[in-house]
């Protein structure tokens, strides 16, 4: 029994125990021997944020929050709620009306060692402070010759949320998957958004944190691994949600699930489909997307934005470089309308992915007819 | 007893300057009691009992004078005498107002306790002016001769500091020179010269600490040169050759060193200065004895993160010193077309901030505004800004001609009649400290030293190819090793086409 907890705790890395802190290591072995007879916790994504902030704000006091109503209105989206009563002001920063300056100041910060977490209202909102993340964030380590990191994080909703409008709708994953120097990253579940940011926290590089405002507050089961504070997820590895061998669906944040559903309708078809929850946009898992097409060969990228440059495109261009030969039907791209969100609800839901298009898509490359007029 | 208030307003030159006189004598008091009294009463007790200044200005066109009777007897209540700003006194009378012209009406000088502070209402529709008549004076210490002007407000400088800021002062100017010709001569791609400024750069950074973090815009080298950067070292920077710890990342003139305490320099204007109030916050956070120094020119101010930076750091009791080089131009626009107000100097008490404008020609106003404004920053926890009046005199940088749009004969003014570095030379000669041979000494001294620093650098290896892909992340990613190996195997097979300077 103790070989077995040494070699865990040697695993994490933590030196030898007091005995105190060896009974809290105990728990997750007694925990995962109990795991089978009681119900797996279910947790929202909100709370999955909350959490995972709160344990790294704890874990070290160089992390800080700040952004547009995160302290006394307990956030925009009631991410950091709680967080401004047990940290004070100090550590949970409530800004005036500037992306730009806010921005700049967090990236001061964190080159003089402090480690920021910048919350944007949204995505689109950080378009006011591009320049501070682009040019500053991303590309100082590189032009200050290693001198001068920026462990900074970069996190907000992203994407169209419902009836937002175009300002508000934009997905930011092509943009900043772009830039070297950035780590880009897209949580889907409450394990992703808890492992993801304290990993994103943790990080000694600026990485760009992508929410989605629809999925914070949806449940998903959570194990009692990943509830425990040093829990984290490695960055730059994608995760099969679901194992297929007909053809691979690659989607990210609420992508996702719509990409599980379907997955469950094409399953009645007597299609078999893999889908692969990308979690990090850049780096992007090549090696995981590339397996999987050599072993389905037909490949569908969903994704909400827009589909000149987007993530679909440079997951294509990967397939075709590495596994082109194992390619049986061309790859399909679903993504938004090329046009800037309309507001209507009727528009709207014309002009991003529904599960429909996954399902009819995932058939093309089935070489299934599927029926003409799109279903409205 | 009754306390009685008279308030005079005056208007003058669209200002509003209002005046409380108190006085309780008694037999005044029974006077105004009456609703009734008569007006020319009233202005004969007036004049006769109320001490008359220039500023009362009881007599004359637009004078208001209203009657004010309160019932509180605690004197504590009644506020400084010709004072801007007063707190009311408790009472709720109403007042009786009239005019030279005789017209009666009522008036109540109440206060609103708005979000954010007490604010008095007046029935004066004033606009505040844009600007004021007089422009905001200008802090110097020597005049264009290098003599004292008889002021008391200087710090003290020692024949140590004094030397050291002009022979910066000299070195700046003169690794400028052959950096710019090297630039024209094709050695080099780019270059961008201080000429005019040094006094800025050398003298503020001989007021501050070597714990004082700096982030500059692009012309003020000479901060490096103070804290002890070789001219070794800024010609590999801007060779970018393998010696220069830039690793050859970044153009010319494009900084850094982080045991200076020196940010490297960011291209794009103004990013430095909501960053230098991040570094600054983290500072305030570790209650560190040391500050954030930002500078940047004229042009600068217009961009957006400028404004975002002074907010924030008033707000957040940032200490950080903003420094901006208000040199007449930005690249071909000069100030008249960057801004309306009267320079930078009164964009601070729109934020909050205290600041000052200084003689940027006067490297011992420069050294005395920026010891006392670290001190304030640091002791009072807040940001100041300093604006130092100076010339462009060189070109923007090699990339501009600006005789295409600027007189030849101004440029020759202000290189002549106000260098910084002939004034500071003048008052180092007269304190005796300073002669002919030492000054030819210097620079002959200097000369040799940047010619061969220059020639050094030159012939230097380049970076190796590693440092292409290093540094992008704190580890290497798996991508970029492929990519690093890839090329390696392409150099291998082509030999001819890979450039012979740059080392595998």
């Amino acid at each position: 029994m103790w070989g077995i907890i040494k070699q865990k705790l040697g695993a994490r890395g933590l030196s030898a125990p007091v005995f105190g802190d060896c009974m809290h290591r105990l728990r997750p072995m007694a925990s995962a021997i109990r795991r089978y007879s009681s119900a797996t916790k279910q947790m929202t994504v909100r709370d999955a944020l909350n959490s995972a902030l709160d344990e790294e704000m704890a874990a070290d006091s160089d992390v800080f929050l700040m952004g547009e109503e995160v302290g006394e209105y307990q956030g925009a989206y009631k991410i950091s709620k709680g967080l401004l009563d047990k940290y004070g002001s100090e550590r949970v920063v409530d800004t005036p009306i500037t992306e730009a300056g806010f921005t700049g100041i967090g990236v001061g910060a964190a080159y003089h060692g402090l480690k920021p977490v910048v919350e944007f209202m949204t995505f689109n909102f950080a378009m006011q402070a591009i320049d501070q993340i682009i040019n500053s964030a991303a590309k100082t380590n590189y032009m200050s010759a290693g001198k001068i990191n920026v462990p900074i994080v970069f996190r907000g909703p992203n994407g169209p949320a419902a009836g937002v409008g175009a300002q508000h709708s934009q997905c930011y994953g092509a943009w900043y998957g772009s830039v070297p120097g950035l780590k880009v990253l897209v949580p889907y579940s409450s394990e992703d958004a808890r492992g993801l940011l304290k990993a994103a926290i943790r990080d000694p590089d600026p990485v760009v944190f992508l929410e989605n405002e629809m999925l914070y507050g949806e449940s998903f089961p959570v194990s009692t691994e990943a509830l425990d504070s040093s829990f984290s997820l490695p960055i730059g590895k994608a995760k099969i949600e679901r194992e297929g061998k007909d053809v691979t669906i690659t989607a990210f944040s609420k992508m996702v699930g719509y990409a599980l559903k379907a997955a469950e309708i094409l399953e009645k078809e007597g299609i078999n489909a893999e889908v692969i929850n990308l979690r990090s946009i850049r780096p992007l898992d090549r090696a995981t997307i590339n397996a999987s097409v050599r072993k389905t060969n037909r490949l569908v990228t969903v994704e909400e934005g827009f589909p000149q440059h987007g993530v679909g495109a440079e997951i294509c261009a990967t397939v075709v470089e590495d596994s082109f030969n194992y390619l049986d039907t061309p790859v399909e791209r679903i993504a938004g309308a090329d046009v800037p969100t309309p507001y209507a609800a009727n528009l709207e839901r014309l002009a991003f992915p529904q599960i429909e298009d996954v399902v009819r898509a995932a058939k093309r490359t089935c070489c299934r007819s599927v029926p003409m007029a799109a279903n409205v | 007893m009754n306390i009685s208030i008279w308030l005079t307003r005056t208007r003058r030159d669209g200002g509003n300057f209002v005046k409380k006189i108190i006085c309780n004598n008694p037999t005044f008091c029974s006077y105004y009691q009456s609703p009734n009294s008569s007006t020319s009463l009233v202005h004969s007790h007036l004049s006769s009992s109320i001490m008359r200044s220039k500023d009362c200005g009881f007599v004359g066109k637009g004078n208001f004078r209203f009657l004010y009777s309160s019932s509180s007897f605690n004197s504590s209540y009644v506020v400084s005498v010709g004072g801007r700003r007063y707190k009311a006194t408790k009472a709720g009378e109403q007042l009786l107002f009239e005019d030279d012209n005789g017209n009666n009406t009522f008036e109540e000088s109440k206060g609103e306790e708005f979000p954010g502070g007490k604010i008095f209402f007046t029935s004066e529709m004033n606009f505040l002016p844009g600007s004021s008549e007089k422009r905001v004076q200008c802090y110097r210490v020597l005049d264009e001769n290098g003599y004292h002007v008889s002021s008391t407000t200087m710090e003290h400088v020692s024949k140590e500091v004094g030397l050291k800021v002009y022979s910066g002062m000299v070195s700046l100017q003169t690794m400028d020179k052959y950096f710019y010709e090297a630039q024209r001569q094709g050695r080099l791609s780019f270059y961008l010269t201080s000429f005019g400024e040094e006094a800025v750069s050398l003298a503020s950074a001989a007021a501050l600490t070597s714990h004082d973090l700096i982030l500059s815009q692009y012309r003020e080298p000479g901060i490096l040169l103070w804290r002890g950067f070789t001219v070794q070292e800024f010609a590999d920077q801007c060779f970018g050759n393998n010696a220069g710890h830039g690793k050859g990342r970044q153009m010319p003139v494009h900084y850094g060193s982080k045991n200076l305490n020196f940010m490297t320099i960011s291209s794009p204007l103004a990013t430095q200065l909501p960053q230098a109030v991040g570094v600054a916050y983290s500072l305030k956070m570790e209650k560190k004895d040391a500050c954030v120094v930002a500078y940047f020119g004229d042009g600068t101010t217009s961009e957006g993160d400028f404004h975002a930076a002074m907010n924030f750091a008033a707000v957040m009791d940032a200490p950080v010193v903003f420094i901006c080089r208000n040199n007449g131009w930005a690249i071909s626009t000069p100030v008249t077309d960057q801004f309306r107000s009267d320079g930078i100097v009164v964009k601070g008490p729109a934020y909050g901030i205290q600041s000052i404008r200084v003689d940027g020609n006067d490297a011992l106003a420069i050294y005395s505004a920026v010891r006392k404004a670290r001190k304030m920053a640091i002791d009072e926890q807040r940001p100041i800004l300093i604006e130092a009046m100076t010339y462009r005199v060189g070109h923007h940088s090699t990339s501009d001609d600006s005789t295409k749009y600027r007189s030849i004969d101004e440029i020759e003014y202000w290189k002549t009649m106000h260098s910084p570095i002939t004034r500071l030379r003048k008052w180092i000669e007269r304190k005796g400290w300073w002669g002919e041979k030492d000054e030819s000494e210097l620079h002959s001294d200097l000369n040799n030293q940047v010619k061969t620093a220059i020639e050094k650098a030159e012939k230097a290896l380049k970076p190796q190819l590693k440092y292409l892909f290093r540094d992008v992340y704190e580890d290497l990613p798996t991508n970029l090793i492929e990519q690093e190996k890839l090329l390696r195997e392409t150099v291998e097979r082509h030999p001819q086409d890979f450039p012979i300077d740059v080392p595998l």
